[in-house]
């Protein structure tokens, strides 16, 4: 039973790397803009927050440098995606491949390195009930926000006037430029949020989940990221719950070799990416669904009236 | 202020100019990173340029490291001409590794050197495999390339550690997760004593060949390349887009394989978890930074190469972490995605009053 609880809570900690970056990406794609270099934003992301946490000892000042590093390499890419019409898949395969590379050379000094062990975060009196306590309310406060933050995207997207103009930018950017919405603009502002989220994501892998840092620690999740967007067909809620599932096989890996099953590790560190490869079969089977749910402009740039 | 102005057609000369101008800026800011490391820039500039072709020995080393890179992104041009986004070479590239790992480890003592025709093969049809799964689901579910290709490269990663640490391992090797090494009949067979270069090379140079005779001198490869081009067009014409992704797949894949093939029966000469070295991502700049002409690429497999040997040197003789390269290979697809732009576009001075 207990195994069960830590289980839960360790899906739901796992899953919070996956839904801040995914939700990041989420806004880039309402927006119109496909950001390919998820997984290397996030990668030095990670390296940033660890390193400012060995350094300052601040979790928060960790964070912040990771939505930083995250919003600066996010700006370089809307830049040279929205104004320099360069192909979003190739800038973004940059992207990664640049901070594969810099995170490796910014991370050698942090190989060994250890932050300090932090006292257990956990809810008043909630953290105390049988089972539920330790499953649901002894996380870090990010996992709490994190579920608070893709309320408040679903309240911002479908809700405000601000919301709205952003989703019409990504479904026809022309008719926001001829109503006079600057679309490059709020491309750019999108593009820059979805990275300074995949850059808090980042932080949150090197400083809690881990806590340290491993060169290419990010193994993929900012690609399985970039899948839940399709995943949950560019819904906010869906991206969460996505994220959660995918959390859960993430650790059911673990949790299948604590209780002696008789498979190759590797088998079971397969099971994240093998699971993202067949949901995305199952999901993208119905192209019509796709096309209708998917935001009309994704991918293509915008170039207003010349 | 400066404006983009479109061109009216794109301009050829800046088409050859973007990669020059891109391998320019991306020294100059190395250039720098090196001073702020406190190493010398002009040292480390010789690491990079001047170490890879001074001698006829470094210069072969340059080519061994250039030809893997070029295979590979000889199939990736067909697919990105093709408008199929495969960036999952590197997993092919694995899968044809291990596929011929598997024959080699059948060798014996008195098998015949022409086991390397049938490890060879291996290889290629263990990378078409790969990038066969990865156009199935395209064709058949129509799942996003890209996220499946990339997916399968962290899947093939732990297919090879299951077999370095599993099955294959070898029995007398103190447990290091690794095969056995192989027999000497399977090496690759080498073109002149006492240098590294293998027969891969002529591979690599009959690719260069035979895809410019595809790609510019053939219905099939016209017809790819149109698909890609303009999809509706294509369709009109009567081109078939899967066949256009079938066909993109399985020839990068078998290329990548066939890579994959020739590094673990040449210069390594064993299956190793270190097999991985990036270069199925590399040739994805290399295939850029080429211009996706099979000529192109040729210089930009041997640059790339060179920032390969460059990294290992200055890793070795400045004390500088490997993983530079990585840094500016990044840096490179970077600037020349920027510089690029010049060739669709040109920088006019405009006032901010005319026009708006």
């Amino acid at each position: 039973m207990d195994s069960y609880a830590l289980l839960i809570a360790a899906t739901l900690n796992a899953g919070t790397v996956l839904a801040l970056a995914s939700l990041g990406l989420l806004i880039n794609e309402k927006a119109g803009i496909v950001n390919l270099g998820a997984e290397g934003m996030m990668l030095c992301a990670a390296i940033a927050g660890f390193a400012t946490v060995v350094h300052t000892g601040s979790d928060t000042l960790g964070f912040l440098a990771g939505m930083g590093v995250g919003a600066i390499m996010a700006a370089v890419f809307g830049v040279l995606v929205i104004w320099l019409n360069t192909n979003q898949y190739a800038t973004g395969l940059a992207l990664s491949l640049f901070g594969g590379g810099f995170s490796a050379f910014a991370g050698v000094a942090y190989v060994q390195a250890r932050i300090p062990e932090r006292p257990q975060f956990s809810v008043p009196y909630l953290s105390d009930i049988p089972f539920a306590g330790p499953a649901l309310f002894r996380q870090h406060p990010l996992v709490y926000a994190t579920i608070l933050m893709a309320a408040a995207l679903v309240w911002f997207l479908y809700r405000t006037r601000a919301g709205l103009v952003l989703r019409s930018v990504g479904e026809s950017p022309e008719s926001a430029h001829a109503l006079g919405y600057p679309v490059r603009l709020i491309r750019l502002a999108a593009v820059v949020a979805g990275g300074a989220l995949c850059g808090l994501a980042g932080a949150y892998l090197s400083e809690i989940y881990t806590p340290l840092w491993v060169e290419g620690m990010v193994a993929g999740k900012g690609w399985i990221a970039l899948a839940l967007t399709t995943f949950a067909t560019w819904r906010p809620a869906r991206v969460l719950l996505g994220a959660y599932l995918f959390g859960g096989v993430t650790m059911l890996q673990f949790h299948l070799q604590g209780i002696g099953v008789d498979i190759s590790s590797q088998f079971l560190s397969m099971l994240p990416y093998l699971s993202t490869i067949v949901v995305l079969a199952l999901i993208s089977r119905n192209p019509r669904w796709i096309r209708i749910n998917m935001p009309a402009s994704i991918g293509k740039p915008f170039y207003p009236g010349s | 202020m400066l404006k983009l102005e479109a061109r009216p057609e794109p301009s050829r000369a800046w088409s050859y100019g973007s990669p020059v101008l891109a391998l320019v800026s991306t020294v100059l800011v190395g250039l720098v990173l090196f001073a702020l490391l406190g190493k010398d820039p002009g040292r480390a500039l010789s690491m990079f340029f001047w170490e890879p072709v001074k001698s006829g020995y470094a210069l072969g080393e340059l080519v061994v490291k250039a030809t893997p890179l070029l295979l590979i992104a000889l199939g990736l041009a067909v697919c990105y001409r093709s408008n199929v986004w495969n960036i999952g070479a590197e997993g092919q590239y694995l899968l044809g590794a291990i596929a011929a790992s598997g024959v080699a480890l059948m060798a014996e003592k008195d098998t015949s050197g022409w086991i390397v025709v049938p490890i060879l093969l291996a290889g290629i049809l263990g990378g078409m495999v790969w990038a066969g799964i990865a156009a199935w689901l395209k064709d058949r579910f129509h799942t996003n390339e890209i996220l499946v290709s990339l997916m399968l490269v962290y899947v093939a990663i732990q297919v090879l550690g299951y077999m370095v640490y599993g099955p294959w391992k070898d029995p007398l090797g103190y447990n290091f997760p690794q095969t056995k090494t192989f027999e000497l009949a399977t090496r690759i067979p080498r073109l002149f004593s006492g240098s590294r270069l293998s027969i891969g090379v002529l591979f690599a140079l009959i690719g260069v060949a035979g895809m410019w005779v595809f790609l510019f001198r053939t219905r099939a490869g016209f017809a790819l390349q149109v698909g890609g081009l303009a999809p509706a067009a294509a369709r009109y014409a009567g081109f078939s887009s899967r066949r256009a992704l079938w066909v993109a797949f399985l020839i990068s894949g078998g290329l990548a394989g066939l890579a994959g093939a020739l590094e673990v029966a040449g210069p390594i000469g064993q299956l190793t978890p270190y097999v991985p070295a990036g270069y199925g991502f590399a040739a994805i700049i290399v295939a850029y930074v080429g211009r996706l002409h099979p000529v192109g690429m040729m210089f930009s497999a041997l640059l790339m190469s060179m920032f390969y040997i460059g990294g290992e040197l200055a890793q070795s003789r400045l004390g500088l972490p490997k993983s530079l390269t990585g840094v500016f290979q990044g840096l490179l697809l970077f600037s020349l995605l920027a510089c690029d732009t010049l060739v669709n576009y040109r920088l006019v001075w405009k006032h901010k009053l005319e026009g708006r």
